[in-house]
C-alpha cells in the first residue's frame, strides 16, 4: 500500500510480459497508459473546476452560484457539456477551413503538452528532460500561434483585432515570465523539473518571493484572466478571437482556458511551492500526488479570487506595466539573486540565515521598485495636473 | 541500424535548395525573407548533424548553431522593420516595384 | 526501425512544407506552412539527440519569428493583393539553379568519407554548453549580445511612425 503507483505499474508490466510482449513494447504501452491517465484526469478536473469557479464567483458576488442542476448545482458542468456537444457548427462564410479547424485543437494541445514534464511524486514523471523549463515556455508559444490562427481564419474584422491585441499582450508578458522562471533554475542549478522540486529545502516562495510575484502576475496575463482579460473583453470585442466558433470548437477553447489556469497553478506549485513535497511524501508517493494537486487547486482558487475582485486594466496601462515595471524589476531581481547566491556560497551559512538574507533582499528590491514607480507617477501627475488654489473668490483670475 | 549522416545532410541540402528557389523567385519581400529562414534552418541541421556524428563530446557544433539562431532572429527583426517602413512609404512590397535606385 | 520511420516522416513533412512555402500563392498560407517546416526541423533535432537545440528552435522560430512574420504580413496587406502572381519572370532559371545546387551538394555529400565517431553523446549538454559559452566562446557570446542590442534598437527606430 505504501507504493501504490509502483505496484500498479509492476502488475501491468508483468501482465504484458506474461502475454508475450517484448520489453520495448511493454515500456511504450506503460507510457501511453500513463499519458492517457494524465489527460483523462486533466479533463475530469476541468469539469470539477468549472463548477467550483462558478460557485465561488457566485458567493463572492453575494449571490448563489448555479443551484438548479442537481444538489448545489454539481451537475451544471455536465449540462453545459451536453449542450456544447450537441450544438451545430456554424462556420462563417469565407473562413479558411484548414486553419479554422486546427486552431482550437492546437490551443488545447499546447496546454496538454505542458503536463508531460510535471513531476507528480518522487519518481513519477512523464518525461524528465534536461530542458524541462525551456520546454514549458516553448510549448506555451504554440498556444499563442493558435490564437493568431483563430483570429485570422475567422474572416471577421473584430476577431482579427482581438487576436492581434491578445497576441501583442501575450508575447510582451512572456519576457518577465521567463526571466522570473530563471530564478528557481538559478537556485537549484538545473532545468530538470524533478531536480527543481527536490531542491526546495525551504520552498522557493520564501527564498525568492519577488520572482514568485513576477511569475504569478505574468502568468495571469498569459492565461488572460482579469485584470488582464482583454482577450475576452465581452463588453468590447464581442468575444475576441473566438467570436466565430460554436459548438465543440468553442468548447475546446473554453476547456483549454480553464485547463491553462490550472496548469499555471501547477507551474507556480512546482517552481515556488515545492511541488509534491510535504510531510511523508517521499515514503508514500501517493501522498505526493495529493499534495501536488492540492497545492495547484489552492493557487487556482487564488487566481479565481483575484479575477473576481479586480476590474480590467486598459491595454496601454497593461503594456506600460509590463515594459516599464515588470521587465526592469525582473532583470534587477535576477542579477541580484545571482550575485547574492554566489557571494553566500563562499561562506558556509546556516540555512535559515541564507533564506533570511534572500528574503530581505527581495523585499528591498520590491520596495525600491515601488518607490521609484510612485515617484514617477507623482512626477507625471504634477506635470499634467499642476496644483491650483482650491478656493478662488469670484471675479478673480485663477492664475 | 542507426541513421547514416548522409541522410541528414541530404535533407539539409534539399531544404537549402528549396530556400534558394524561394529567395530567387518570389516577388513579395516577406516571401524572400521566408526563403532566407529556410536556408538558415538547413545550415543549422547541417551543423547539428556534424556535431552529433563527428564530435559529440565538445559542444562546438551546438554553440555554432546557437549563434546562427541569434543572427537569424536579429536579421528577421530588422528585415521586417525595413519591409514595414518601405510599405509605409511606397505602399507596395513587391520587390520588382521597389527599384528607385535603378536607372 | 522506429527512428528511421520518424526520420522519414520528419524529413517528408519538412521538405513538403518548405515546398509549399515557396510555391503558395497566398502569402499567409506560406507563413503557416513555414511554421510546419520549423516544427519538422525541431523533430529532426530531437532525433539528433540535441534536445536543447530542438526546444530553442521551437521557442525562437515558432514562438517569435513566425509570429513576427504573420504580423508583418497582416500589416502590409493591400486589398486585392491576394491573387497576385507570386513568381517573378526568372522563376524557371531559379528552379534550374536550385536543382543544380542540390545535385552538386548531394554529390559532395556522398563522395566524402565522413569521419564518423561512435562516442556516446553526453546526456547533460546544457551544463557543458553553459560553461563553454562563458569560457571558450565568451567573445562571440558578447558580440552576439551587442548584435541583438543593435537589432533591437535599429528595428524599433526603423519601424517607428514618422510624425
Amino acid at each position: 500500500m505504501a507504493d501504490l503507483i509502483n505496484l500498479i505499474e509492476n502488475w501491468i508490466k508483468n501482465l504484458l510480459l506474461g502475454w508475450g510482449a517484448s520489453a520495448g513494447l511493454t515500456g511504450f504501452i506503460l507510457q501511453a497508459l500513463g499519458s492517457v491517465l494524465v489527460v483523462m484526469v486533466c479533463f475530469a478536473i476541468v469539469i470539477v473546476l468549472i463548477w467550483v469557479e462558478r460557485k465561488l464567483a457566485g458567493r463572492l458576488q453575494d449571490r448563489f452560484g448555479p443551484n438548479r442542476a442537481g444538489p448545489y448545482g454539481i451537475f451544471q458542468s455536465f449540462a453545459d457539456m451536453i449542450k456544447i456537444f450537441t450544438k451545430e457548427y456554424v462556420t462563417p462564410a469565407g473562413a479558411e477551413k484548414g486553419l479554422y479547424n486546427i486552431a482550437p485543437v492546437l490551443a488545447m494541445a499546447s496546454v496538454l503538452a505542458i503536463w508531460a514534464v510535471f513531476p507528480f511524486a518522487v519518481n513519477v514523471i512523464g518525461a524528465d528532460i534536461h530542458v524541462g523549463v525551456l520546454y514549458i515556455v516553448a510549448v506555451g508559444a504554440f498556444g499563442i500561434l493558435a490564437i493568431l490562427m483563430a483570429g485570422w481564419s475567422s474572416n471577421n474584422k473584430y476577431a482579427l483585432l482581438g487576436a492581434s491585441r491578445s497576441v501583442a499582450m501575450l508575447i510582451s508578458y512572456e519576457i518577465p515570465m521567463v526571466i522570473a522562471l530563471l530564478v528557481p533554475v538559478l537556485l537549484s542549478h538545473s532545468m530538470k523539473l524533478s531536480v527543481i522540486v527536490e531542491a526546495q529545502e525551504p520552498w522557493f516562495i520564501f527564498v525568492a518571493p519577488l520572482a514568485a510575484l513576477i511569475f504569478s502576475i505574468s502568468s495571469m496575463a498569459e492565461i488572460g484572466k482579469a485584470p488582464f482579460d482583454l482577450l475576452e473583453a465581452e463588453s468590447e470585442l464581442v468575444a475576441g478571437y473566438h467570436t466565430e466558433y460554436s459548438g465543440m470548437k468553442f468548447g475546446m477553447f473554453y476547456v483549454a482556458e480553464f485547463l491553462h489556469q490550472f496548469t499555471v497553478g501547477a507551474l507556480i506549485t512546482i517552481f515556488f511551492l515545492g511541488g509534491w513535497t510535504g510531510p511523508m511524501a517521499v515514503r508514500w508517493p501517493i501522498l505526493g500526488v495529493i499534495y501536488f494537486y492540492g497545492k495547484s487547486l489552492f493557487i487556482y482558487l487564488v487566481i479565481s479570487w483575484i479575477r473576481l475582485s479586480l476590474p480590467r486594466i486598459r491595454i496601454d496601462e497593461m503594456l506600460d506595466l509590463n515594459w516599464r515595471f515588470l521587465i526592469p524589476v525582473s532583470f534587477v531581481n535576477l542579477v541580484a539573486v545571482a550575485i547574492a547566491d554566489r557571494v553566500m556560497m563562499e561562506f558556509t551559512l546556516a540555512r535559515w540565515i541564507y533564506v533570511l538574507v534572500m528574503f530581505g533582499m527581495n523585499m528591498f528590491i520590491l520596495w525600491a521598485a515601488l518607490a521609484i514607480a510612485e515617484r514617477n507617477d507623482q512626477a507625471v501627475e504634477r506635470e499634467e495636473f499642476p496644483p491650483r488654489p482650491v478656493a478662488v473668490p469670484p471675479g478673480v483670475d485663477s492664475k | 541500424m542507426t541513421i547514416p549522416i548522409n541522410w541528414y545532410l541530404l535533407v539539409a541540402a534539399g531544404l537549402f535548395s528549396i530556400g534558394l528557389y524561394g529567395v530567387l523567385s518570389r516577388r513579395n519581400a516577406i516571401g524572400i525573407l521566408m526563403g532566407i529562414e529556410l536556408m538558415l534552418n538547413a545550415v543549422n541541421i547541417n551543423l547539428i548533424a556534424f556535431w552529433r556524428y563527428l564530435d559529440p563530446v565538445r559542444m562546438t557544433g551546438q554553440v555554432f548553431a546557437i549563434f546562427v539562431f541569434t543572427v537569424a532572429a536579429a536579421e528577421v527583426a530588422v528585415g521586417l522593420a525595413l519591409v514595414i517602413a518601405i510599405y509605409r512609404n511606397r505602399d507596395t512590397i513587391v520587390i520588382e516595384e521597389i527599384d528607385l535606385l535603378k536607372e | 526501425m522506429v527512428p528511421i520511420i520518424i526520420f522519414g516522416l520528419s524529413a517528408l513533412i519538412t521538405l513538403g512544407a518548405a515546398l509549399a512555402v515557396v510555391t503558395n500563392k497566398n502569402i499567409l498560407h506560406s507563413a503557416f506552412y513555414l511554421v510546419l517546416a520549423f516544427a519538422g526541423v525541431a523533430s529532426l533535432y530531437v532525433l539528433l539527440e540535441a534536445p536543447f537545440i530542438a526546444v530553442v528552435q521551437v521557442l525562437i522560430y515558432i514562438g517569435a519569428i513566425a509570429i513576427l512574420i504573420v504580423f508583418a504580413i497582416m500589416l502590409t496587406r493591400r486589398i486585392g493583393s491576394d491573387d497576385l502572381i507570386q513568381r517573378n519572370a526568372q522563376w524557371i532559371w531559379a528552379a534550374l539553379g536550385a536543382a543544380g545546387l542540390f545535385l552538386v551538394l548531394g554529390w559532395i555529400v556522398y563522395s566524402v568519407n565522413w569521419p564518423v565517431v561512435t562516442q556516446i553523446v553526453p546526456e547533460d549538454t546544457i551544463t557543458i554548453l553553459g560553461q563553454e559559452l562563458l569560457s571558450t566562446y565568451v567573445i562571440p557570446f558578447e558580440v552576439a549580445s551587442v548584435l541583438l542590442l543593435a537589432a533591437l534598437v535599429g528595428s524599433i527606430i526603423i519601424g517607428r511612425e514618422r510624425e
